[in-house]
């Protein structure tokens, strides 16, 4: 196997110097991950990748399921335990035990919330490049296969770390940061080794229509865009919340500042008497006064990541939409009737 | 039991009812793997198989691989791992049970009565599937076996193991991949188009070998068979039939439906991008301001 060269040669060099470009998937993680998300469909699931990280591809050559989170006590403790001797067994049979990340499942493309960044902050803490492969079992349903990876932008990754009660404004105009530039995609790609193609050649030679052509092929539209069209609408009232809440913030706030203002005014004008009196001045800061309590900014963070799920679902409604069209303009073809 | 008491007679149990080992894809490809990942000087792997027995046979689901020795006639398995493992299986899926095990190379060997024994302490009547990963023959073999054993009056004299057959199970998930598992390696996950195109093009293939197939009956080449006759017009049938007028109103109502809902996600997608730029406008002009 070419990997012990790889690896040797790449252990010298610092993997943070090349950028990720490509994410490798064993045939056989991607069965797994399949299989796993599917049986415990609707309830999402996670679990976590191993591989190798070599020069810009991380190589993910193994995986393994979490159990799902009881209500216990005892359920993080469990968690870890599971973990390590999974990992130690793993490495008995010679799997690379490497963690480059975990993967989820999500239902129609809403998984863009806060857990995930802090998950993907709690792995980079450890590992230097980790990825998230979301995988979706409704959508594949669909005859497509919906699998992304992602990967949190470092930009972003600072901001995070550096403002703790949430990013204000002034933050993300200070880095430039909008919506998009949360999560980063990376492509995917599938590699098998020989002994895999064999088997597949094995189990199916052949070359005609299966299953999941025809499930490709069905022509019913109407379930998955309104699914799609009813999550899109609940983000966008959840995304008018937050700017609600936004717009009360800047209301406070300049109310508080022309409130200060005048106490200012009145402090000045008082302390002006009083020097003519010759008495001790008042401080112009009063720090006891509740009036100047100063406000915290709601964390924009929600908002973006709102905004990013409803782009997402936006693309997701174009693409399937565009499918249908497609099929809808085939059956007029095959049916022989021009519309007028 | 005739005659046991006065003669030793050969016991051996009728021909078990039809069972029929059903595997997942996944299984196979955790063997594979496995057999690639083995240590220096093993010529063979063995693991356990996880899965649920059903009334006509037994599901394959799941697997992992058990280190283990083999030496002349002797085989050492690590109890230990394989407890732990299945411990660890079970957590995250309850319902999986252990079903028996596997190993690779063609054929069953003299040790393997050994493992079938430990694991039928486990398991009422293990079942064993090996993987022809050396590919004698020429092609990967999967075959699976169940075991009984042969009885001399009371005592075990050896075990015979039957071959049951195999039938691979693919769930509609995995199809989906199937293609990209052909390939050794593949540049990117197909997008949807190229999909739609490869369904389409098998559907006209198989169209088409339907044709050619009633065409030769009809020129008298091929012999008739009356029930796949029958099938095919069960078939074509199950077409519904639209007069033009009916088509074309369900026709332009589905397409009417879908682009409003597309122009309705492109409105929104547009709003946010705008959104975005009002917004990095202000905080530019409030960002001198507020910042003193």
């Amino acid at each position: 196997m070419a990997e012990p060269m790889n690896f040797a040669n790449v252990a010298g060099t610092k993997p943070e110097d090349t950028p990720l470009k490509t994410v490798q998937i064993d045939g056989q993680v991607l069965l797994k991950v399949i299989k796993h998300c599917k049986e415990c469909m609707p309830s999402l699931v996670t679990g976590q990748l191993l591989g190798l990280d070599i020069g810009s591809t991380l190589e993910v050559t193994s995986s393994f399921p979490f159990p799902s989170r009881s209500e216990e006590d005892d359920a993080e403790a469990d968690g870890a335990n599971y973990q390590l001797e999974m990992m130690r067994c793993l490495r008995e049979v010679n799997v690379d035990n490497n963690t480059v990340g975990w993967y989820q499942s999500t239902y129609l493309g809403s998984y863009q919330t806060v857990e995930l960044i802090e998950t993907f902050l709690n792995y980079q803490e450890n590992i230097k490049r980790c990825v998230c492969l979301v995988y979706d079992p409704y959508r594949s349903s669909q005859g497509g296969l919906a699998l992304k990876a992602l990967k949190l932008k470092d930009t972003f990754m600072e901001i995070y770390r550096a403002c703790p009660n949430g990013v204000s404004t002034d933050d993300l105009a200070k880095a430039s940061i909008g919506w998009k530039d949360i999560f980063h995609e990376i492509p995917v790609s599938i590699a098998n080794s020989s002994l895999h193609s064999a088997l597949m050649d094995e189990l199916q030679s052949e070359v005609t229509a299966n299953q999941a052509d025809f499930d490709r092929l069905v022509l019913s539209t109407n379930p998955y865009l309104e699914k799609n069209l009813e999550f899109l609408i609940e983000c966008l009232d959840d995304l008018q919340l937050e700017q609600q809440k936004g717009a009360f913030y800047y209301r406070n706030l300049s109310r508080q500042q022309q409130q200060h203002a005048q106490w200012l005014q009145k402090r000045r004008a008082e302390n002006f008497a009083r020097r003519a009196a010759g008495e001790e001045p008042l401080p112009e800061d009063d720090a006891s006064n509740p009036m100047h309590k100063t406000l915290t900014e709601p964390s924009r963070l929600e908002g973006l990541l709102i905004t990013n799920q409803v782009n997402n679902y936006c693309s997701q409604i174009n693409q399937f939409s565009s499918q249908s069209l497609q099929k809808l303009y085939l059956m007029q073809g095959l049916h022989g009737t021009e519309s007028v | 039991m005739p005659g046991s008491s006065n003669f030793t007679v050969l016991h051996m149990p009728g021909a078990l009812n039809a069972t029929v080992a059903k595997v997942h894809p996944v299984v196979l490809f955790n063997i594979c793997d496995s057999f690639i990942r083995r240590s220096e000087g093993q010529e063979r792997v063995i693991g356990t198989l996880l899965g649920s027995f059903g009334d006509n046979g037994v599901e394959i689901k799941n697997t992992y691989a058990v280190p283990h020795n083999e030496s002349q006639g002797q085989v050492a398995v690590d109890i230990d791992f394989h407890k732990t493992m299945y411990e660890l299986h079970h957590r995250v899926n309850p319902k999986e049970v252990i079903v028996g095990w596997y190993s690779t190379g063609d054929g069953v060997g003299p040790s393997d009565a050994l493992i079938q024994d430990f694991y039928g302490r486990d398991v009422p009547n293990p079942v064993h599937l090996t993987v022809d990963t050396n590919m004698t023959d020429g092609h990967m073999a999967i075959k699976a076996y169940v075991s009984t054993p042969l009885m001399l009056g009371d005592k075990p004299l050896a075990t015979q193991f039957h071959q049951v057959a195999v039938d691979l199970r693919m769930a509609e998930a995995d199809r989906v991949g199937v293609d990209l598992l052909k390939t050794q390696q593949s540049e990117s996950l197909p997008a949807d188009v190229e999909g739609l195109e490869q369904s389409v093009t098998r559907l006209q293939s198989m169209l088409d070998e339907v044709l050619y197939y009633v065409n030769e009956v009809i020129e008298g080449r091929v012999e008739v068979n009356n029930s796949l006759g029958r099938y095919l017009m069960d078939t074509i049938a199950a077409v519904p039939r639209l007069t033009p007028e009916a088509f074309t109103t369900l026709f332009n109502e589905s397409v009417q439906d879908v682009l409003l809902v597309m122009y309705l996600a492109n409105m929104a997608k547009t709003q946010l991008l705008l959104a975005d730029k009002l917004n990095a406008n202000v905080v530019n002009a409030m960002g001198t301001s507020t910042i003193q």
